[in-house]
């Protein structure tokens, strides 16, 4: 079998145009496994499509988009592909860099912010197994006056018991390796998407490192430190995140 | 009756101040201060304590095992349950147990309980457990699956000591080409199971509707009577009626031959400042998903110090509700009765010393207990009727409603 027929083989399995095909050992397979992951129906109001993406993952774990190239498909109020920019925070922001992968060309732009999903190379991604509730976030913050104005400086225990749920949900689908994917690093350069990496400088979840490794390891991406933020830049500098979002996304 | 002997295999020979110091004794509390010389001397120690809990008439020796602590030396009660297949004769070797979510390979498990099963004779109970909330962050095991993988680990243990292999294993934690190990439990159906517990109605419920005893282990007595309720209640549901052979509890129980000595040691069940399993650190002990969801509000508020720990008591509250018992054999025997007559367990496990209990009082206390209170127990046992599961001939399970026995021996 040729290579132009592996690549004939191939074209009704993806949305976009075959440039290349990697077939080394398995050459005479007519076409690698494809998973298809249909999402029907109208999202009911407060669902967005993070939830949608961690519901497959819950089924399919962090590496099952990996190995098996996954044709994401959405009905009814899912807009055309390559009019949807994409901005993930945090953990949200793996997930993003995730979906870019899996449809490199889905998306218009594509905004990372504090982005779990990279290891280190020198840090550690702040493990919340080991810090409580109210410590771990403390640490996404640089100014701690910021925590108290948006939690209080004691969270009421409504607050509490809501990230215990959210933690059971990380642990389920990021506790080892936590918070990152071996895979994500070598995937990021196929992904055609302009992006915008933003990382607070005194980010003490997710080290700095990681925004200057997806600037690098995306195809078009550039870095915007925001200085006097931690990780979560959205609570801590909404207006000047706001602003390097627009801007970006205006871009033509 | 089925009487057993208990130690956690205190490591008693660590730096207790630096414990206090670092504000926990778990999971991250430096390993720098074992003293593996201090270490050597205890294991040896406690390995002559469960020779002279069978020499003088204890039914069983039960094992457990725990990870990262000073509180329990003991990281793997099947190794502990191996030498004493070789070195005892007579008392059954129960294991409560074998923390199920940690293990990656339950077959492994599987074999190595099969052995221990025929190097003693057939004399294993293989008890299995949850792990402690800090030893699934000790091992790695993710905490919101860790019931999942209890479970599941479980049946494949049960079916692989049932039924012959070869068998594939394709489930939801656990994966296996081929089932097939060539080491297999001496006992028929199986070794028996019983499962421990403190917290957990879902434990409770699970045991109750597999037919397995559940030991209770040191409830207060209001709280032993309500997990004998629930118990009963899923029983009947399930379709058999519960009772004694089903009921075991772990009862903190230090005899001396004052009531002044008896006491003092007895403090020594607080050594670590009244904690279950340690000085928790409270994030470290309750990883979220690890717990019920019914007890969600309680653990967040214990984990920011809002709320007492669900699982301490002061020392005067544990004697008040005899979580603690201590005193001459005299004293002991009547308390011991308040307990068997109110909760009306079959099985029994003495925790007999702990802490800092230097090895001379520890023998002295299980000679004690094993020629003054168990053939004192041993009467009351008959007296009302408490029949263990060996004595009631109880089926295994409800899966294997048979009575286990070892494979050629005559029923």
């Amino acid at each position: 079998m040729t290579t132009k027929q592996v690549a004939e083989g191939l074209r009704p399995l993806l949305e976009w145009p075959v440039e290349h095909v990697l077939a080394t050992q398995t050459l005479t397979q007519a076409k690698p496994r494809t998973m298809s992951v249909e999402v029907n129906g109208t999202l009911p109001d407060g669902v967005v499509a993070k939830d949608v993406i961690l519901s497959i993952i819950r089924h399919i774990g962090v590496g099952g988009g990996i190995v098996e190239r996954a044709l994401l498909a959405g009905h009814e109020r899912t807009r055309a592909p390559g009019t949807v920019t994409l901005i993930g925070l945090g953990f949200g922001g793996w997930i993003a860099a995730e979906m870019a992968t899996m449809a490199p060309r889905a998306f218009r732009r594509l905004v990372l912010v504090g982005a779990m999903g990279l290891k280190p190379e020198r840090g550690e991604i702040a493990d919340q197994a080991l810090l409580s509730y109210i410590d771990y976030v403390r640490r996404g913050f640089a100014d701690q006056g910021a925590f108290d104005r948006i939690f209080g400086a004691e969270p009421p225990t409504s607050q509490l018991e809501q990230w215990d749920l959210n933690r059971e949900m990380t642990f389920r689908i990021a506790w080892k390796p936590y918070m990152y994917n071996p895979t994500l690093p070598h995937l990021l350069g196929g992904v055609a998407t302009p992006a915008l990496v933003v990382w607070g400088r005194d980010d003490r979840i997710v080290p700095l490192e990681c925004g200057e490794r997806y600037a690098k390891a995306l195809a078009d991406a550039r870095l915007e430190i925001v200085e006097g933020a931690g990780h979560f830049v959205d609570m801590e500098k909404p207006d000047e995140l706001a602003r390097l979002v627009t801007r970006f996304a205006s871009e033509a | 009756m089925h009487l057993m002997y208990f130690t956690e295999q205190p490591m008693s020979a660590y730096p207790a101040q630096e414990g206090l110091k670092f504000g926990a004794t778990a999971l991250m509390f430096s390993n720098r201060h074992f003293d593996p010389v201090a270490g050597s001397r205890l294991y040896n120690e406690y390995l002559e304590h469960y020779r002279l809990a069978e020499e003088v008439g204890f039914d069983g020796i039960m094992l457990n095992e725990h990870h990262n602590a000073p509180f329990c030396m003991q990281a793997k009660c099947n190794v502990f349950a191996s030498i004493l297949a070789a070195t005892t004769k007579r008392v059954k070797l129960v294991l409560l147990g074998n923390p199920l979510p940690l293990a990656d390979n339950p077959v492994r498990l599987a074999e190595e309980l099969a052995m221990i099963d025929m190097v003693s004779r057939g004399r294993l109970v293989s008890g299995f457990v949850r792990g402690g909330g800090q030893e699934q962050l000790a091992t790695g095991v993710n905490p919101a699956y860790n019931r999942e993988r209890f479970e599941e680990a479980h049946d494949l243990i049960v079916k692989t000591w049932t039924e012959p292999g070869p068998f594939r294993w394709e489930g939801t934690h656990y994966q296996h080409r081929v089932v097939n190990p060539w080491a297999l439990p001496l006992q028929k159906p199986h070794p028996r199971v019983w499962i421990p517990g403190v917290l957990s109605k879902e434990t409770i419920i699970w045991a109750a509707r597999k037919r397995y005893p559940y030991i209770a282990l040191s409830t207060a007595i209001d709280a032993t009577k309500k997990i004998w309720e629930l118990y009963d209640r899923v029983a009947a549901e399930t379709g058999y009626q519960g009772g004694p052979e089903y009921r075991g509890y772990l009862q903190r129980c230090h005899v001396a031959e004052t009531e002044e000595k008896a006491m003092e040691n007895a403090r020594q069940f607080m050594w670590m400042q009244g904690e279950f399993t340690g000085l928790a650190h409270p994030v470290w002990s309750s990883p979220s998903g690890y717990f019920s969801p019914s007890m969600r509000k309680a653990f967040v508020e214990f984990a920011v110090g809002r709320r007492d720990n669900p699982r301490a008591a002061a020392f005067e509250d544990q004697l008040r509700d005899q979580q603690i018992i201590a005193g001459t054999p005299k004293t002991v025997i009547p308390k011991l009765r308040r307990l068997l007559e109110e909760t009306r367990p079959s099985i029994l496990g003495f925790w007999a010393s702990d802490g800092f209990v230097s090895d001379e009082d520890s023998q002295t206390c299980i000679r004690l207990l094993g020629q003054e209170v168990l053939p004192a127990l041993r009467d009351m046992g008959k007296e009302l009727g408490l029949w263990s599961p060996f004595e009631a001939s109880a089926p295994v399970s409800l899966a294997h409603p048979e009575p286990a026995r070892p494979a050629g021996a005559v029923a």
